[in-house]
């Protein structure tokens, strides 16, 4: 177990290196060169070659990603061109902001997906199952941004219940701690349009996957042992038949949340949300680049950490696989 | 009269012999793999009681007896209509400005008899701008779906087959590119070379076949150690020809099934990086029609600007989800209706 796990990080690091190499390169391949956002247009020649020696950019490549590697190392991963601030800085509040909309709407997703799931999987060929299916597809074929227009529009526009945009109210005085920060009307109002909108659209995967589960272990010797034993029905399918069933949409789940704290850029959009996502689509609307970038590798890490998570608790779960 | 010929005309009359023994018997061998491959044992074996029946017939069975799925497929051929007709059946030139017949452009007006989903606020025609950004949705989900599944098919039947460093290398690029957050990325990597049709779809190629690979290795991985293909080994059929003749067609509903899920996940991600505004200028999308609307605030009123691309999206993709469930049940006999 403790090899595996430790092969994994290993990989996990070089897969890291091989994407922070990657997106440097990435970004010198822009046309023209960094400092064209950064420089107005009003600029002297030589005030641009000043810009252009502070940043290093004078010097060949292979040193410059040298000095990258070694910035990076040290946590220092350039300033915003917009902000002026260190793209860290500007990033780093962002992602608890995200995180705090995304966990709970995929625990939301999944746990009722997954009890719906076992639900259905027992109804097969019925008309529940059927109109069941059809409104989950429904769910996960509309695309996020267009039935969150539609929430604002019903929700805020219309009926005027909850607020249409942002974390808070304008003007509203927020307590320094965590509790106060978070756990009050205000934010729980402008959290539910957005959560609700994303775990609808997130709810179908766990629901079918579970479903399919259910129903391949069904299957199984030991579900119909535990028949010839004369276990009750219920027992069965809560004891040996969910929990088997469980393992793909708890590694799903992982992956899923991993995927979401940047994959969900459009809900931050929509809603003004000040998250990690709608960072990046204002600092590429902006040619802010280290701010992408940076933004681009956060997201990378955390990808790469739900990964792993997922697959040392798959291994940890499922003998099979750190024995391969 | 035996011991009158040469003792090296004897061994080369034995040779002759042997040779065609070995002929005769790969032959028949041959015969018995052709037969089995072209027939698939769809119970499986916990059931006992084995039929077969060709891919195709059961694909045409599950297909006829499952209702969504011709649901989905009469969604999917209207959409195509659609999409080749194109400008052909749009009442108005997308772009063109409307006016009513004072001459005001007749800007965010209501559905109405002449424009039944209404117009923008820049007096355009919200239908014909529908019906026209059927085309960009599905040119760009069936070229990149169909790049990403013949380039995702190809690496996992590879990686799966030989095994090996092959294995190794790809699925450390695969491991690499599922550490990458695909959205962000794609709009990054769009920003950085242009907001087009093409580098949409290289990108998304780019990032993409990595799902694909995995499943399809993971499949013939299985298929690999099945006797069907050890029979062929034996017979001593080239690798190309296990691979081409005797796994790949095993595995095609699976390509398939994973080929319309990306279909349908292309365009929603194509919807969404127009809709963030870094669509094509050039092509009119349902992202970017729903982009303008966002963009513009017009979403306070104007409803009928909302919900026709939106909708369009929705049952596009709701078409190829039924579609491909009858995939679905080909590759997974347990999903089948009893």
């Amino acid at each position: 177990m403790l090899r595996y796990v430790t092969n994994r990080i290993m990989q996990m690091a070089i897969s890291l290196f091989v994407v922070i190499t990657v997106v440097y390169f990435l970004f010198r391949i822009i046309p023209g060169d960094p400092t064209s956002a950064y420089i107005d247009a009003g600029f002297t020649v030589e005030a641009r070659q000043m810009v252009i020696e502070r940043f290093g950019l004078d010097k060949p490549l292979n040193i410059q990603y040298w000095q990258y590697m070694k910035n990076i190392f040290r946590g220092d991963f350039g300033n915003s061109f917009y902000y002026r601030l260190p793209a860290s800085e500007v990033v780093g509040d962002k992602i608890i902001n995200t995180l705090i909309l995304m966990v709970p709407a995929y625990l939301l997703a999944y746990i009722f997906g997954s009890l719906a799931g076992a639900f259905l999987s027992r109804k097969r060929g019925t008309k529940t199952e059927n109109i069941t299916t059809a409104i989950v597809l429904a769910l996960r074929s509309a695309p996020v941004f267009w039935t969150g227009m539609l929430g604002i529009m019903l929700f805020s526009y219309r009926l005027g219940w909850l607020p249409n945009s942002g974390m808070r109210t304008p003007g509203y005085i927020e307590g320094s701690l965590f509790l106060s920060k978070f756990v009050n009307l205000d934010f729980l109002r402008h959290l539910t349009l957005p959560l609700l909108i994303l775990s609808l659209n997130a709810i179908a995967i766990p629901l079918l996957l579970m479903r399919n589960t259910m129903i391949e272990t069904f299957g199984e010797d030991y579900i119909d042992f535990c028949r010839a034993k004369g276990l009750p029905e219920w027992q069965i399918l809560l004891k040996h038949n969910c929990r088997n069933a469980l393992l793909p949409v708890i590694t799903s789940a992982a992956l899923a949340i991993g995927t979401a704290i940047g994959g969900q850029i459009i809900i931050e959009y929509i809603f003004g949300w000040p998250g990690l996502g709608r960072e990046i689509v204002y600092a590429t609307q902006r040619s802010d680049y280290p701010v992408a970038q940076f933004g681009l590798l956060l997201l990378a890490g955390s990808v790469m950490i739900m990964n792993l998570i997922a697959d040392i608790f798959y291994a940890f779960l499922d003998p099979r696989i750190r024995i391969q | 009269m035996l011991f009158l010929i040469p003792e090296y005309v004897f061994n080369k009359i034995e040779r002759e012999n042997v040779r065609k023994m070995r002929r005769t018997v790969r032959n028949k061998i041959v015969k018995i793999i052709r037969n089995i491959r072209n027939r698939k044992i769809i119970s499986n074996s916990e059931t006992d009681q084995r039929q077969y029946v060709s891919t195709y017939s059961l694909f045409f069975n599950i297909l006829r007896k499952d209702k969504f799925a011709l649901v989905g497929i009469c969604i999917i051929i209207f959409f195509l209509s659609v999409g080749i007709l194109g400008e052909k059946i749009a009442p108005f030139s997308p772009q063109q400005i409307n006016r009513d017949e004072q001459g005001k452009i007749l800007t965010l007006s209501p559905p109405t008899l002449k424009h039944p989903f209404g117009t923008t606020n820049m007096g355009r025609d919200v239908l014909s701008m529908t019906i026209v950004g059927t085309r960009v949705a599905l040119v760009v989900g069936i070229i990149a779906a169909f790049s990403v599944t013949i380039i995702g098919t190809t690496f996992g039947l590879l990686s799966g087959y030989y095994g090996g460093w092959i294995d190794l290398i790809i699925m450390r690029v695969v491991d690499i590119l599922y550490g990458i957050p695909l959205m962000p990325s794609v709009l990054v990597l769009i920003a950085l070379l242009g907001a087009n049709i093409w580098n949409f779809i290289i990108v998304v190629t780019l990032i993409a076949w990595r799902g694909t690979a995995r499943i399809i290795r993971s499949q013939v991985l299985s298929l690999r150690e099945r006797p069907f293909v050890k029979a062929a080994k034996v017979t001593g059929a080239s690798d190309k020809r296990i691979l081409f003749i005797h796994i790949l067609p095993n595995v095609i509903p699976l390509v398939f099934l994973q080929m319309t899920l990306t279909i349908a996940w292309v365009i929603i991600t194509e919807a969404s990086i127009s809709f963030i505004g870094f669509g094509d200028p050039q092509a009119i999308s349902w992202g970017q029609v729903l982009h303008m609307a966002f963009l513009t605030g017009s979403a306070r009123v104007a409803w009928w600007w909302i919900i026709p691309p939106g909708f369009a999206i929705m049952s596009l993709c709701l078409g190829i989800y039924f579609f491909s469930r009858t995939f679905e049940a080909v590759v997974n006999p347990r999903l089948r209706e009893l």
